[in-house]
Parts: C-alpha cells; structure tokens; sequence
C-alpha cells in the first residue's frame, strides 16, 4: 500500500489498488454568461480503484458539475481528466459515449427508471448501448439484482416500487458489467432516513465487495461514514480526508 | 496507455424496443397521432380500390355491351331534319359491307296506361315505339321475364316493356300475361326487359312490332333511330359512310354516335371526382404528419430525463434521435397499416353492395403504406434532432 497523495495517512477498510482509476488535473469548467459562472476552479484529484469518495459540500458548490466532468457528459473547460485510463481530451463525443457504456455507471438522485418496463429490463437497460443481446443482459442484471437484494422484485414493473427499492434498482442498473467507477449524485436525496441508510449500506457492501464508487452529498453524517472524504465550496477542494481506521492496516 | 475503445452499439431488437416505448407508455395519445394517418391512408386506398372496382365493372359491362355498336338518329339540331330518317334507311344500312346487324326504331304517336281508366295524358313518361324483332340481340339486352316480340305474333296486340317502364305500369312478371291499354286496345305484355345500358331511353318504352303498330296504332313504319352492330375492326369506317349512306342528299341531318362512348366519358368524370378525394385524402395525410410531429416534438420535452439517462448509459446523439424517429416511423406504419385494412374494408363492404368485383389495387396499397413511411420520416426528423441536441447534463439536473 502506498500512500495517496493527501493530507492524511491512507488507510481503508479495503484494500486500494494501485490502478488509477479517476485523474482530474488542475480542471476548470465555466459556464459561459455575463458574467461566466466558473463552478469548478482548479481542481486535482485521484481516485484509486476500490476506493469509497464522498465528495460533500454546500449547494452551489460545483459537485454536480464535478460529476458531470468526471462522468464524461461534459468536458472541462481546462485541465486534464482521465477516466479508466482513456484521456477525455483525446476522445471524440462516440467515444465518450462508449467509455460511459462501459466504464462508468451513473446513480442519479430522481432514479430515472423507465416506466413500462420491469425491474429486470431497467437493470439491463445498464448495458443496452453495449450492443449486448438482451437475454445475455438479463442474466447479468439478474445477478445484479441479487447483489443489491431485489431478486424477489425482479418482474415488478421499476417505477411502481417503492423509494428504496427503485433506488436500489438504479444503483443495480449502474452495477451490472462492473464499470471501473460508479458515480452517484444525491442518491439518497429523494429518500426517507430509513431507505436512504439502506442505500448508503448498499453502497459501503458493494465498495467492500470492491467496487470503486464517488458519492456526491451534502449530507456531513453521511460522507463522515465513507473512508475518504472531498469537500468543495466554491468550485475548489478545501478537504481531502481518509478516514484512518483504528485497529486497521496501518 | 489508451487501449482502443469499441464504439457504444444499439442491438437492432433493442433500437426497436427502445423506440415502441413511447408507444407503450402512452398509448391513448399514440393511437390519437396515428388516427390522421389512418384516415388519410384509408381515404386513399379506398377512393382507389372504389375506382378500380368500379371500373373493373365498367370494363366487364363494356366488354358485355360490346363497343362495337353504332347509333343512327336524325340529327336534332335547329332548323335540321323532321326528327325522321328516310323510309329505306334500313335497307341502305344493311348494305354495308362490315355492318352485321340492324335494327330500327320507330316513334308511335300513342300512349299507354296500365287501365282505360287511367285519364289521357297521365302516361308516366312511357313511350311506345315500333322496333325490329332482332332489336334485342342487336342490342345484347336481356329479358327479365318473358319473350322478346317475335315474328310469330308480329301482328297480335302484344306488347314488350322496358324495366321502368314495367315498374310504372305496375307489371311485375311479363309472362304474366297481364293487360295494358295502349292506343284504344287492350295489348297483351309478353315480356319485359332488363336495363339496358347503352340505350337507356328503351327502359322508359313499351316496345311493338311494326306489323302490330301498322294495324293497330296506324303508324307509318319510318324509323327514327336505328342501332347498327359492325364488325369491330371497321367500326370508325363504318360510322364514316353512315350518313351518306342513310342520306345522300343531307348527310349533315344524320348524327351517327356510340353508345359506349357514354359510358366511357362517365368514367373520365368519375376520374376528376377521384382525383378530387385523392387530393384530400393527401391533405389528411399531410394534417396526420404534422400531428405525429406535435406529438413527437411534446414528448422529447417530456423525456428529456429519459434522454439524459440514456446519454449517462453511452448512447449517441445517433442512438438518441433514431429512437425518436422509429417512434415516428412505427407510429405512421401502424397508422399505414391501419389505413390500408379500413379502406380495403370500405371498398370491400362498398363494392359488394354493389355487386361488383372487389378490387384493391397494389399500387394503392405500396403507395400507402410508402407515404405513411414517408410521412413518419419527415415528420419524425425535427423531434428526433431535437431529442439528439438536449443536453444530458441540463436533462439530468432537472428534477
Ligand atoms: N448550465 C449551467 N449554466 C450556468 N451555470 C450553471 C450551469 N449549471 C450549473 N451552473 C452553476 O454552477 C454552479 C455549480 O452548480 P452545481 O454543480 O449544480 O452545484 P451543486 O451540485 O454543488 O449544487 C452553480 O452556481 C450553478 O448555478
Ligand atoms: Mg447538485
């Protein structure tokens, strides 16, 4: 275990790969207006495969654009990022579209089922611009389902269970092909206290079974539990903590 | 340390399923979109299908009545002519060389009422002529019950009738052996006729022979109109020397027509009238596309979560707009196909009403269902490039 370039002493309930798997470098991303809004500025950041981020600040910090950087559905205005080893500068729109395919998994705040279809169908929606066949699909999101302990729920149609659920359902959909990061913006925003500490469960279970996953929240209690914290204000990293855990690997 | 990254690919079955959500999802208004489409498709195939049946029967009748008859009348125009053609036009006539059959007709000055009773005057618009024995053959007509007249009664008080003529006498059966009061006689009705087609005026007449109108009704025998059956190949010939030959001195008094020619230039205006419901079946096609674009362009703005959504799962701009425009398309096939089976339906349920052969041309059915193809593309390019230009990340924030 090497340390991380951070301001405390690394170490994690699970062991961190030395594979990068998220490199941000000094990035900026402004929205053009009168005047601009520059709601990231400057930014550095690492994340190891298997490592469990909350990224925490105030509203109107920047997180969501931070996501939005990170998972490739925008592109910084400057600076550098990479995402599973692909260089963003050097890929065109088709090939961002590919690597979000394959190599990231998105959990959103308002879930973003599709009506109509099935808890299964939703979760193999995951992998549908793989180009994947749909009964293969289906076994993964079968075994997906499992993993986030809604197999029995399988058939039900996606957008009439409840809260919990379909955010479990989501994160299964983000889960299947196991993409190198899982970026989730406010998962546990839309969610009562009860359902959204399932989740946040679900999360650390999943990160434990060595899944890398970033969790954008402005929930302190929350982020204080995940092993590394960044928080933001103003589109700049003003923390950047790993929980040193007592009686771990030191 | 970049390793090529495979392009994001949509599954073909999954391009399909992906675009029949909409159609699944809301379905009321899917099926509202599509109705314009039906109509317009309906509207289309049927005025076509109607057009070819009927003239398919047209055809069929034509083919029946042959085209191959010529009709002699003295011509009718002011100052020409005494309404009458010369005595021995028959006769001059059937010197012809190609001519095969002729028949004349003849203007008896009487009436005929279904009882003495009836007072003079009320004759219901039927007319008595003297007409030739061969009359019905040159003419292809048929009886519908009883015997044309014929040499052997040629000159008892025997009567034929034609089919509304028959109706307004009351005659139901002309074997019947039913009486009418004709002339200041009582004549028997031997027969009465079918319609027929290329000599309408013959339906509204109560038909004698010349010998029967000679002795009974004191007619003079000159003939008024005169049917000609000519081989075919010599038809326009035979229509040439006609005037001159049934009237030397004033040919110019003699108008030589065909009968089916009528028929034909009915047709030719049943056409316009056609060509006039095609024209609006093409604006409902036209006011169906633009209700598929409506629809389609709502429920971009509705699904742009969805949009987002699928953007963050790796689709492209291309996968995002042509799920949106095999929405549109499915949606104007379905409303093609729709079109299709109820306007097949109403030529079916119309032409058999009618007794004529159902008939549902290809081209009616390929050129509908391509314009609703046609239509489904045009339509569904504006909301499928608007579905392509939402912005994931703008989509992916609202709430
Ligand atoms: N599309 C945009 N155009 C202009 N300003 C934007 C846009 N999106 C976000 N912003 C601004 O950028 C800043 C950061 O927003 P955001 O990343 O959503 O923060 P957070 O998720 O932490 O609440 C805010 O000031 C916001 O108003
Ligand atoms: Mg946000």
């Amino acid at each position: 275990m090497s340390p991380t370039a951070s301001t405390s002493t690394p170490t994690t309930p699970v062991p961190i790969n030395e594979r990068t798997v998220l490199a941000l470098s000094n990035v900026t991303k402004s929205y053009p207006g009168t005047p601009p809004v520059h709601a990231i500025r400057g930014l550095d950041l690492d994340i190891r495969a298997g490592e469990l981020v909350a990224i925490v600040g105030p509203s109107g910090s920047g997180k969501s654009t931070l996501l939005h950087v990170i998972g490739t559905l925008d592109r910084a205005t400057s600076g550098t990022v990479s995402v599973a080893g692909y260089d963003v500068d050097d890929l065109n729109d088709k090939q961002l579209s590919s690597l979000r395919s394959r190599h990231i998994g998105f959990v959103f705040q308002q879930f973003f089922l599709l009506a109509g279809e099935t808890a299964l169908d939703n979760v193999a929606d995951g992998l549908l611009y793989t180009g994947m066949a749909l009964s293969h699909r289906r076994v993964l999101a079968k075994q997906a389902l499992d993993q986030v302990g809604l197999a029995h729920r399988m058939s039900h149609e996606a957008t009439k269970l409840s809260g919990g659920e379909r955010q479990r359902v989501a994160i299964a959909r983000a889960l299947i092909g196991s993409p190198d990061i899982i970026l989730a913006d406010e998962p546990t925003g839309n969610l009562d206290s009860k359902s959204g500490e399932d989740v946040v469960r679900l999360i650390e279970n999943l990160n434990a079974d060595g899944t890398t996953i970033v969790v954008i929240t402005h929930d302190h209690e929350i982020a204080a539990r995940f092993p590394r914290r960044v928080s933001l204000l103003d589109g700049r990293i003003v923390e950047d903590t790993r929980l040193v855990e007592t009686g771990g690997m030191q | 340390m970049n390793v090529s990254l495979e392009p994001s690919r949509l599954a073909p079955a999954d391009m399909m399923r992906a675009s029949l959500i909409g159609l699944r999802t809301r379905r009321l208004r899917s099926i509202l979109s599509g109705l314009g489409i039906v109509i317009g498709i309906a509207a289309m195939v049927g005025v076509l299908g109607l057009s070819e049946s009927s003239k398919s029967d047209l055809l069929a009748q034509l083919d029946q009545l042959g085209t191959n008859m010529l009709r002699i009348e003295a011509g009718s125009g002011i100052g020409i002519g005494t309404g009458e053609l010369p005595e021995d036009s028959t006769a001059m006539v059937s010197r012809v060389g190609p001519v095969e059959q002729v028949a004349s007709i003849s203007e008896v000055e009487s009436s005929v009422y279904r009882t003495d009773l009836v007072p003079e005057g009320q004759t219901g618009g039927i007319t008595v002529k003297a007409v030739d024995a061969n009359l019905l053959a040159t003419l292809q007509g048929q009886m519908a019950s009883g015997i044309f007249l014929d040499e052997a009664a040629s000159d008892l008080p025997v009567v034929v009738l034609g089919s509304v003529a028959a109706e307004r006498l009351g005659v139901t059966d002309g074997a019947g052996g039913t009486v009418v009061w004709l002339g200041n006689e009582w004549f028997s009705v031997v027969g009465v006729m079918d319609t027929l087609d290329l000599s309408p005026d013959l339906d509204r007449a109560a038909l004698v022979s010349y010998s029967t109108a000679e002795e009974f009704l004191d007619h003079d025998g000159v003939p008024s109109t005169i049917y000609v059956r000519s081989d075919p190949d010599d038809i326009d010939a035979v229509r040439s020397v006609l005037p001159a030959t049934v009237n030397p001195e004033n040919p110019d008094e003699v108008e030589v027509t065909r009968p089916s020619d009528a028929l034909e230039a009915k047709e030719a205006a049943d056409q316009a009238f056609t060509n006039l419901l095609l024209g609006l079946g093409a604006v409902a096609l036209l006011v169906g596309g633009v209700g598929i674009a409506n629809v389609m362009v709502i429920s971009v703005l509705e699904r742009r979560g969805e949009i987002g959504l699928r953007r963050a799962l790796g689709a492209t701009k291309g996968h995002i707009s042509i799920q949106f425009l095999g929405e549109s398309l499915i949606l104007a096939t379905l409303g093609g196909l729709g079109g299709v089976a109820l306007g097949s339906a109403v030529t079916a349920a119309y032409a058999w009403s009618q007794g004529w052969d159902v008939l549902i041309p290809t081209v009616a059915v390929v050129g509908g269902l391509s314009a609703a193809l046609i239509i489904g593309v045009v339509a569904g390019l504006y909301p499928a490039m608007r579905a392509a230009r939402v912005s994931p990340t703008e989509a992916l924030r609202t709430l």
